[in-house]
């Protein structure tokens, strides 16, 4: 562990770290925002809309992350002159940001969808035949049901989005996967302690993460 | 349609008014987007037929776009093999009764689903040739990453297959005097392998997906020779990058709509042991996120 006792190879684990929770917060936060507006097109009455959300599922979902996020720096950045900041970490970062975003917006919204699918058809008939509203009906009957079933899912999601947030190294991010890079090349002699302390942190932080999500869904789940 | 038929009923006069009102409205932002994209593309000049050109002549093609895929499509059927290994050694290893293989095992494959796929990528490529003093094939440096991850993976879903498998069918089998290692290989894996087909074609999915990870480590695949070396040539980054991304898609729509062709044949068959209860998830043919990502959640 003699590396990690030099305080400049402290700041790089530190720091790559703190970009991935900030990518994962940030990332995860737009996801959301964009996955239930995404989720709630799907279910519309409007075809439009339906083919518009279905359109972005299929697209983005079957893209790898490398290519978006590559094409988020060259095309977007670098060709199509979008930027978001001076700063080229900061822009780096908001470009990081928006093609985990875009590309988990894509899966937060099928496992809305998914959960939806589970509350049984019955229940909203019987919401409506006793005279309750469309509103009533979504946000007394379906929506709790519903909000149960999507916690498994959106966990896997956000440990996801979490492990994924290193590929914005791609695009010249210092996250955990570039530190752990950088120390290696500099440290050949300690390379199996430098990946046991990156691998460890990110099994220690999600691995826990996983179970709690479980244990919560298991307690809040429906039962049928 | 059974989300229809939880949200709303079918529209009566007013509600097709106003989903008449809607479709235009939306329909109308979309052409503005659509437009503001086009307009975007314009200013910058990337309508320009040089730009578009080069996908037109077969040399790009046979020289980078087709040798890209084969060597996507080359790691991810050996990392498919590999991991399906991978995944039943373990599998079996975590449902064993012994705690000596079993905590170890279930130690190895909770650690791989939990660490980041390029970070697994970088300490074989860049931090393995320290140990061995050897050079490290760019090849091998993917496939086996892809190989610890999805294989992790996998080992959870053939579990949960195993466990989805009726009790009285290991109680019958015990029953007529077959030991423990012929009630896991005759009775239990191929029923669930059979119930969890469908989850593993879709998991093939993340590995084609995942492949592009290799780029990072400048393993020629799509990604590297399609896009970097295209764009590197003709400087159409935007260009090479939607053709690429077609290309993906297209793979992976074919090897979803594959796994949702094997899920409806087997529960048509009724061959697959009732599993629906616990284990197999909702949407299991869906793609999952990949890159180091999807972790299930095991119930």
């Amino acid at each position: 562990m003699d590396v990690f006792s030099d305080p400049l190879n402290r700041e790089v684990y530190l720091t790559g770290f703190l970009w991935i929770l900030k990518l994962t917060l940030a990332g995860g936060v737009g996801a959301l925002v964009l996955g239930v507006l995404l989720a709630a097109m799907r279910v519309s009455p409007v075809p439009v809309l339906r083919a518009f959300g279905t359109a972005w599922v299929n697209i983005f979902r079957n893209t790898p992350l490398t290519l978006i996020i590559f094409f988020c720096y060259f095309g977007l950045f670098s060709t199509l002159g979008v930027s978001f900041s001076d700063d080229i970490d900061l822009n780096n970062f908001w470009l990081g940001v928006t093609g985990l975003s875009v590309y988990t917006a894509a899966f937060v919204c099928e496992a809305i969808r998914s959960g939806i699918n589970t509350v049984p058809a019955g229940q909203a008939e019987a919401a409506r035949a006793i005279g309750m509203t469309f509103r009533q009906t979504l946000t007394m009957i379906i929506l709790p049901q519903a909000g149960r079933a999507v916690i498994a899912p959106l966990g896997s999601i956000i440990i996801a989005l979490c492990k994924n947030a290193t590929i914005v190294g791609t695009i010249g991010l210092m996250e955990s996967s570039n530190a752990m890079k950088e120390l290696i090349n500099a440290n050949g002699d300690a390379v199996v302690p430098i990946f046991l302390v990156f691998a460890g942190t990110f099994a220690i932080v999600l691995i826990p993460t996983g179970y709690a999500f479980g244990w919560l869904a298991n307690r809040l789940a429906v039962k049928r | 349609m059974t989300t229809d038929a939880v949200l709303y009923d079918h529209p009566g006069p007013r509600a097709k008014a106003r989903n008449r009102i809607l479709t235009v409205a939306f329909g109308v932002l979309l052409l503005a987007l659509l437009y503001w994209i086009y307009r975007k593309f314009d200013e910058k000049g990337q309508w320009a037929g040089a730009l578009w050109e080069p996908f037109t002549e077969s040399s790009t093609w046979t020289d980078y776009i087709l040798p890209g895929l084969w060597h996507t499509l080359e790691a991810a059927a050996v990392g498919a093999v590999l991991s399906l290994v991978f995944g039943v050694i373990f599998a079996v290893g975590r449902l064993s009764d012994h705690w000596w293989i079993r905590w170890p095992a279930g130690a190895v494959v909770e650690f791989f689903r939990a660490v980041p796929l390029l970070l697994m990528m970088f300490f074989i490529f860049f931090g393995v040739p320290y140990l061995t003093e050897e050079p490290m094939s760019i090849f091998w440096a993917v496939v086996i990453g892809l190989t610890l991850y999805n294989g992790s993976v996998l080992a959870e879903a053939f579990r949960a297959g195993v466990r989805a498998v009726p009790a009285g069918q290991s109680e019958a089998a015990y029953a007529i005097g077959m030991r423990k290692g012929q009630v896991m290989g005759h009775i239990l894996i191929p029923q669930a392998a059979r119930a969890m087909l469908p989850v593993i074609v879709s998991q093939l999915v993340v590995l084609v997906k995942d492949t592009a990870l290799g780029y990072i480590i400048s393993y020629n695949e799509l990604l590297q020779l399609g896009v970097n070396n295209v764009a590197a040539n003709f400087g159409n980054v935007v260009q090479a990058a939607i053709v690429a991304a077609v290309i993906y898609i297209i793979v992976n729509s074919i090897l979803t709509a594959f796994a949702g062709w094997l899920s409806r044949r087997t529960r048509r068959s009724g061959k697959a042991p009732r599993a629906t209860g616990r284990g197999v998830v909702m949407g299991a043919t869906d793609p999952g996120m990949g890159g180091g990502g999807g972790a299930t959640t095991t119930l």
